[in-house]
């Protein structure tokens, strides 16, 4: 039988290795979009200071790339490394878009992305802004494939289970690219991305205004990076409400636990602002609460109740019984049973299956299972409530922050007597929230699924390989210390660059070269 | 246009079969020429000439491993999840070298300090030298068969451990991948370099040429006696994929019988050795460009010869023989193969085209005066 420790272990792992490579990819994602808008205004307006801007960006943006790059080959291999009954029983369904990412978006960003530093002298104009935009293009599309194989794994539409190869097979290739649940989930995270950069951008360029260098440099990069910003995380709030709605769609559960919905409530629902969730005792206590809020997001409507975990708790008990019935013909069938009665019972129940398999955490044999197991079954089918309430509200509340930052950058920017230090200091400071919003989300997004890795199809218990818990300790131990070294270097890196700041470009027009020369 | 599954199968065999081998052509030279990096760069400046003769296009070859993987997973994704568990720490060996890349490339240059450069390099070595080694090792192992079963629910367990990986059969797969890699890096810098690099690529050439056609000589001998797999059950190249309805022996020197059957496949590694001879002479005339050619079709050949041995075998379980993956039982369903044939159709010549281009705009010799004159900017 497969151990706890395992998979508490693949999970920590799991966890750890994709939160570490998205310290990356937002930065990735948005900062090649800012290069093309830069190189398109110095191509547009002839202008060096934006080749200069586009080549300095371009440096941390290199910085940046290299362990974007690094980190992502472990996601690659980590799903048929430490997921093999995962690959095995969803890769025809969720490998197909992650190898749709590599042929149509990887292979281009990558590409093109030598060209874009080494190409500048052996490409005209207007070529080499084209390579600009491709390579962003290439991560653009890259996020979306990668954002739609992440989006079947919470709203698993298109696919159906077959007894005969004992895993989920594509029905409709249409639903699983227009996924709502993936559509959502692609423009929340690039307009993420989008707003980490700015915020990088800005935050930077405040640092070179405050201390006084290179002006005319470092007040165009602010200036855009604070329109862009704007729009950007507008976005991904008017886009995470959107989620909101889809969610209460497809994911009751997630919703319920980030909102720590213990009951359902009289439509509208009101909207817990804080609280201290209690997940024995089902309540909320010291709860502030908004009347109508969370009905409006959840149900775009006054008189539709969203769901609350004592009822899908309640429901899920159906689920599991019919789950275990499911399992029972499943065995039947791979015994070669094919009995007309038994495939049409089974087809008729195939869908609580994985319900089924829920119980193979606490018993081999899914049908002998105990009312004892059943029980502990469901009250494990849905997710811890207190780490999603608090990580959600800590993402919202850092997108609402950002949101301040850029409406006052943006006033600051277009209005020259306007800009003060402290205006310049709060964008500095404020530089690490969107990193903070952006692994806040992938967290909520991700345990708010549990106990599914697919939801109600496959328990993230089941998905685990059949390794021992000295393997996974041993990789465990790999990933984190090459990890920190990396992380130590990157930094270290990138704070010396952006010191030097655009006089590292060696162009003989910028701050420490102008001392060095008087 | 919808092909039957049988058909369907054999495309995406053939598809794998592109990527690997466009892997090891495109990838395999990087690879090459990293190893290559600390013993023909003998300072700063000729180290970073060969830095810079891959530099700015070892990132999208580097996509080909990826893709392949990509492919693995979804066109035979039970291949992914046996091969991706049971060779788990042989990957994580490989995968933690191959982290060194990216950093080497992106950051060696950035700083002017000796010591800092002088780590890189030998980070880039490492990155270059144990990928090269241990892809082969597990290919070696493919053909020996893992020691893999399915529990109930087709769950897969892993009976081997890492030091099992290391027999001699497998040593030998890794030593002809590295070697192999290493002619192809050492032409590759004979086409890219002048003067002193040049000369000490060449000499490479003939040494790791001639290694790699007697470590392939020798693995073609040992096949004869090695255990091979066949499916010794009627085939169904049309039902849905099931690994444990077929009954598969093993026995020494089946892995010969494809070759028995069609005896034109003596083709694929007669062509590696008459490739492998022609890059000696042609990198000896100084024809570094044809060469290239020639010691990409050696590793092509190279591949397809362990290929054409296994067919239809993806992974044979070396204890329990029936289990064993094969092109007819462990592939996507007839939906996904035919869907990722048309992306595949359309993307991988578009991707041909334009990773062409880019190996035109950067076509050319990289010297050491071209590194002084952009200090800054390269690699």
């Amino acid at each position: 039988m497969i151990s706890d420790a395992v998979v508490e272990l693949s999970r920590w792992q799991f966890a750890v290795t994709s939160l570490y490579h998205f310290l990356f990819v937002p930065l990735t994602i948005g900062l090649s979009v800012l290069l093309a808008i830069m190189e398109s205004t110095y191509v547009l307006t002839g202008r060096e200071i934006y080749k200069d801007m586009t080549l300095f960006w371009g440096k941390l943006f290199g910085i940046n790339f290299a362990l974007g790059v690094t980190t992502g080959l472990t996601m690659e291999f980590q799903f048929g490394m430490n997921w093999s009954y995962f690959s095995h029983y969803v890769g025809d369904v969720f490998g197909a878009p992650l190898a749709i990412e590599g042929l149509m978006a990887f292979f281009m960003e990558s590409t093109f992305v030598g060209l874009f530093f080494f190409g500048w002298d052996k490409l005209t104009k207007g070529q080499h802004l084209t390579i600009t935009w491709l390579v962003a293009l290439g991560s653009n599309l890259s996020a979306l494939w990668i954002l739609v194989a992440n989006g079947w794994m919470q709203n698993p539409v298109g696919a159906e289970f077959n007894y005969e190869t004992m895993r989920m097979e594509v029905t409709s290739f249409a639903a699983l690219i227009f996924n709502p649940a993936a559509q959502v989930k692609f423009v929340h995270t690039v307009a993420a991305g989008y707003t980490t950069a700015s915020a990088f951008v800005l935050g930077i360029s405040a640092y070179y205004m405050l201390k006084g260098r290179d002006a005319a440099f470092s007040q165009r990069s602010y200036t855009i990076a604070a329109g862009f910003g704007l729009a950007s995380v507008l976005a991904v709030i008017v886009l995470g409400d959107e989620s909101g709605y889809t969610d209460g769609e497809v994911q009751k559960a997630k919703l319920a636990a980030i909102e720590a919905e213990w009951h359902t409530e009289e439509a509208p629902a009101a909207f817990t602002v804080i609280g201290l969730p209690d997940q024995e005792a089902m309540k909320t206590h010291y709860a502030v609460k908004i009347p109508w809020v969370l009905g409006l997001i959840g149900t775009r409507s006054i008189d539709t109740p969203v769901i609350g975990l004592t009822e899908i708790l309640a429901n899920n008990r159906v689920h599991i019984h019919n789950g275990i019935k499911a399992y029972g013909l499943l065995q039947q069938l791979r015994e070669g049973n094919r009995e007309e009665t038994v495939i049409a019972e089974f087809e008729s129940l195939k869908k609580d299956l994985g319900y089924g398999l829920l119980l193979k955490r606490y018993t081999e044999n899914v049908v002998d299972a105990t009312d004892e197991q059943i029980e502990l079954a469901i009250k494990n089918s849905i997710p811890q409530v207190a780490p999603l309430f608090w990580t959600f509200r800590v993402m919202v509340v850092s997108g609402f922050i950002m949101l301040i930052v850029f409406v006052i950058a943006v006033v600051a920017s277009s209005i020259r007597k306007s800009r003060n230090d402290w205006i310049l200091k709060l964008s500095l400071y404020t530089m690490p929230l969107p990193w903070i919003a952006c692994e806040t989300g992938w967290f909520v997004a991700e345990f708010g699924r549990q106990p599914w890795s697919i939801a109600e199809v496959l328990p993230t218990f089941l998905s685990a390989s059949s390794l021992s818990e000295w393997d996974i300790i041993l990789s465990l131990s790999g990933y984190v210390f090459f990890y920190t070294i990396f992380l130590v270097i990157e930094m270290f890196l990138m704070l010396k660059y952006i010191k030097l700041g655009p006089s590292s470009l060696h162009r003989r027009r910028y701050h420490f070269e102008m001392d060095q020369r008087g | 246009m919808i092909f039957d599954y049988e058909t369907l199968r054999i495309i995406w065999w053939a598809f794998l079969g592109v990527l690997i081998i466009g892997f090891a052509i495109l990838g395999g030279y990087d690879l090459g020429v990293g190893v290559l990096l600390p013993f023909l760069g003998k300072n700063d400046e000729e180290r970073r000439v060969i830095i810079n003769s891959i530099g700015s296009t070892w990132e999208g070859n580097q996509v080909w491993f990826v893709m392949a993987g990509g492919a693995l997973f979804a066109a035979w994704p039970t291949v992914y999840a046996v091969s991706f568990s049971s060779f788990y720490f042989a990957l994580l060996l490989a995968l933690f070298a191959m982290f060194l890349r990216p950093l080497g490339f992106d950051y060696r240059s950035k700083l002017a300090v000796p010591a800092w450069r002088e780590n890189w390099d030998r980070a880039l070595f490492v990155g270059a030298f144990v990928p090269a080694l241990v892809l082969g090792i597990a290919f070696g192992n493919l053909l020996k068969g893992i020691p893999f079963h399915f529990e109930d629910n087709m769950r897969i367990v892993y009976f081997g451990s890492f030091m099992g990986l290391l027999n001699p059969f497998a040593l030998l797969a890794g030593l002809i991948s590295l070697s192999m890699f290493i002619m192809h890096g050492a032409v590759y810098l004979q086409i890219k370099t002048i003067g002193n690099i040049n000369e000490r690529a060449k000499k490479c050439v003939i040494i790791f040429t001639i290694a790699t056609l007697v470590l392939f000589g020798l693995a073609g001998v040992w096949i004869i006696t090695l255990d091979g797999y066949h499916i010794s059950s009627e085939i169904f190249p049309n039902a849905a994929s099931n690994p444990i309805a077929k009954f598969v022996k093993r026995e020494p020197g089946l892995w010969l019988d494809n070759y028995g059957h069609l005896p034109g496949l003596w083709a694929v590694p007669a062509s590696a050795f008459i490739g492998g001879g022609l890059t000696l002479l042609l990198s000896r005339f100084d024809k570094p460009g044809s060469a290239f050619i020639f010691s990409c079709i050696t590793i092509a050949s190279i591949i397809l010869t362990a290929a054409c041995s296994m067919f239809p075998f993806l992974i044979p379980s070396s204890i329990s023989f029936n289990s064993s993956l094969t092109v007819w039982d462990s592939s996507s369903s007839i939906k996904t193969l035919n869907v990722m044939f048309w992306v595949t159709v359309i993307f991988l010549p578009l991707i041909m085209v334009y990773t062409s281009w880019v190996f035109r705009v950067f076509r050319g010799k990289v010297t050491v005066e071209h590194i002084r004159k952009n200090n800054h900017t390269l690699y």
